[in-house]
């Protein structure tokens, strides 16, 4: 077998090394982009920050009224809140929250975009033509006004959340989808695939999901940044995460009412925010130059 | 043809609709295969091959309609069939193999992949799946197919994947295969290779093969019997060594005489048929061909003529094959 591929390789260089180093050069040629490298290493230190989150000495809810409003110490890193509970701490527990919400809720907004999607792409004209019309009627409400409305019926909650995330962003992955969809539903190897018997199901899971997932994930992976906004300013408007609960976005809007006691609870709260939307735009910006074919070719 | 066929397609009529009113693209075609037999379907471009191939296959566009006639194929009409049923049949019993190998196949999936998928009636493990796929790709002459099978389509070449395309469709054993234009796509080393591929796989399987093309030589080298379609009608039917010698219709005639390879003397211009298709929404009112026939008298204007036996030929669509004036196109 080795020296099968070794003559392979002496013969035709060309083809054989590109064989089976495609997704390995893919990756490389992500980190080599300076961008993506600090992408990937932000979204890193997000993650690694989550794990470890119950590391840290003190509990996120644990009151020690007495050091409120405590500066930066080498007891509390990122001083006290008002109610003397360690910023640090829930500044890590908040990236549980921010990294669990944003990626469900994307997962869940692309899944519910792709079926959609797929669905509109491959119904009849008047089908595809309701669908789209329920689409632009969901992308056209302000993501404001969407999660007031809904917090009225529902409450503050981590599902609020999720629901107007997945409400506000699947229309996006949906009309991609759907365009994919239209031009891939008659390309020649999907007739082949019908010819040689496959049905409706195949054809669609087999076929045509593979093929539009590529552009959809790049797509989600710039999304999220957005995610963690919406997350911030829902928790920030008392719309989002419950008090008790760490959220990023509840560190910042506390640390709004007692900016003039101390100013690090806003920092506390704002600078994860501003990293972790970072680190996934340049991620996303990343993966688009390196799946572009155009790009790919330098 | 003593044999029973396996295909056959009586009084087939197959119209659209356009903007401008019925399309009739396909009209009282009749078409039988026997099994084993390779049979050669050509016409130029637009005369309804297509339509037939789809006809068959049950995959017309949404406009198109069977209108009459039937397709038996091993005992039932595919027109009655339901979409569920054809599914059943086809890769199964019958199978296709289409004109552009740079196509037809999944672009982001590897090649066992697919050819693991579209195993998916079998009751039997991946694993066996694979061996398979692997022994297919043998069959096809890919070298080193256990490696071959986890590559992207990409990164083989024309003449490769159309051998891949053709492992794919024969995977099951079908009783017929239907090959569209299959070495159109392809320059003419790998046609002929193509084609003697074809021929080895039809004697092990012993499927018969209805070959769509444009390619007169192919035809001659590799079919038995040949039917030329013009405008939506079948025209001439008859066994290829015969039908090359004495063609019975003047359409067959004339569009033999334009084959590149049977002009002898070097010339500028080459050969074409004068004037162009007939409207298929208006059809004239007598033979389809009439307008272009050099042949064409009276009659040819006013009556569309019946199917005749004329030479070797079994059926000929033509005043001039009529009984009666038999003597007259023997000369």
């Amino acid at each position: 077998m080795t020296l099968q591929n070794n003559t392979a390789q002496t013969t035709d260089p060309t083809e054989a090394p590109s064989a089976k180093r495609r997704p390995k050069g893919a990756l490389l040629r992500l980190i080599s982009d300076p961008l993506g490298a600090l992408g990937l290493g932000l979204i890193l230190l997000t993650v690694l920050v989550a794990i470890a989150a119950p590391l840290s000495p003190y509990a996120p809810s644990a009151l020690d009224p007495i050091h409120r409003f405590a500066g930066p110490s080498d007891l509390h890193l990122l001083g006290t809140d008002n109610l003397g509970r360690d910023l640090f701490t829930r500044v890590l527990y908040g990236a549980r929250i921010a990294l669990s919400i944003s990626i469900l809720s994307t997962a869940l907004a692309l899944i519910l975009g792709l079926f959609l999607g797929v669905l509109a792409g491959f119904a009849p004209r008047w089908l595809d033509n309701m669908l789209l019309l329920l689409l632009d009627a969901a992308k056209s409400v302000p993501t404001v006004m969407l999660a007031l409305v809904l917090v009225t019926f529902t409450g503050p909650s981590l599902w609020a959340v999720v629901i107007v995330v997945i409400l506000v962003n699947s229309p996006a992955y949906a009309r991609i989808a759907r365009t994919q969809t239209m031009t891939l539903r008659h390309a020649d190897f999907v007739d082949a695939e019908r010819a040689l018997g496959a049905n409706a199901m195949r054809i669609v899971f087999v076929h045509v999901l593979p093929n539009i997932v590529g552009p959809i994930l790049i797509l989600a992976a710039m999304d999220i940044p957005i995610v963690v906004g919406i997350e911030a300013g829902m928790s920030f408007l008392g719309l989002g995460v419950r008090p008790p609960t760490p959220s990023w976005g509840s560190i910042l809007y506390d640390g709004f009412s007692y900016i003039r006691d101390s100013a690090w609870m806003v920092i506390a709260g704002g600078l994860p925010i501003v990293i972790t939307a970072l680190g996934f735009t340049f991620l996303g910006e990343a993966l688009r130059d390196t799946f572009d074919p155009k790009m790919a070719k330098k | 043809m003593s044999i029973s066929p396996i295909l056959s397609i009586r009084n087939l009529s197959v119209s659209y609709d356009t903007a401008n009113g019925r399309l009739k693209a396909l009209r009282d075609v009749d078409m039988t295969i026997a099994s084993g037999e390779i049979v050669g379907l050509v016409g130029e471009s637009g005369c309804g091959k297509s339509t037939l191939m789809q006809a068959i296959l049950g995959l017309m566009p949404g406009q198109g309609k069977i209108d009459a006639g039937e397709i038996i194929f091993a005992g039932q009409d595919l027109t009655q069939l339901s979409r569920k049923e054809m599914t059943q049949l086809l890769g199964e019993k019958i199978s296709v193999v289409f004109q552009d190998p740079m196509t037809t196949l999944n672009p982001v999936l590897t090649i066992g992949r697919q050819m693991i998928d579209i195993q998916y009636r079998q009751p039997i493990p991946k694993a066996e799946k694979r061996a398979r796929a692997v022994e297919m790709l043998q069959k096809v002459h890919i070298p080193d197919p256990e490696s071959k099978i986890d590559r992207y389509p990409h990164e083989f070449s024309g003449g490769m994947r159309q051998r891949v395309a053709i492992a794919m469709a024969l995977m099951a054993k079908p009783d017929l295969l239907i090959a569209d234009e299959p070495t159109t796509a392809l320059d003419a080393t790998l046609e002929v290779a193509t084609i003697d591929l074809l021929r080895e796989l039809q004697q092990e399987i012993g499927c018969a093969i209805l070959f769509i093309t444009h390619h007169l030589g192919v035809v001659a080298e590799l079919c038995q019997r040949i039917n030329v379609m013009y405008a939506g009608e079948l025209v001439e039917t008859g066994p290829v060594a015969a039908m090359f010698r004495t063609p019975q219709h003047p359409y067959t005639r004339l569009l033999f005489a334009c084959d590149p390879a049977q002009i002898a003397e070097p010339t500028r211009h080459l050969p074409t048929i004068g004037g162009r298709l007939p409207d298929l929404v208006d059809l004239p009112q007598g033979c389809i061909f009439a307008d272009r026939c050099p042949d064409a008298f009276a009659p040819c204007q006013k009556t569309v003529p019946g199917t005749w036996r004329a030479g070797a030929s079994e059926h000929v669509r033509c005043h001039l094959a009529a009984p009666s004036e038999a003597d007259q196109v023997t000369t």
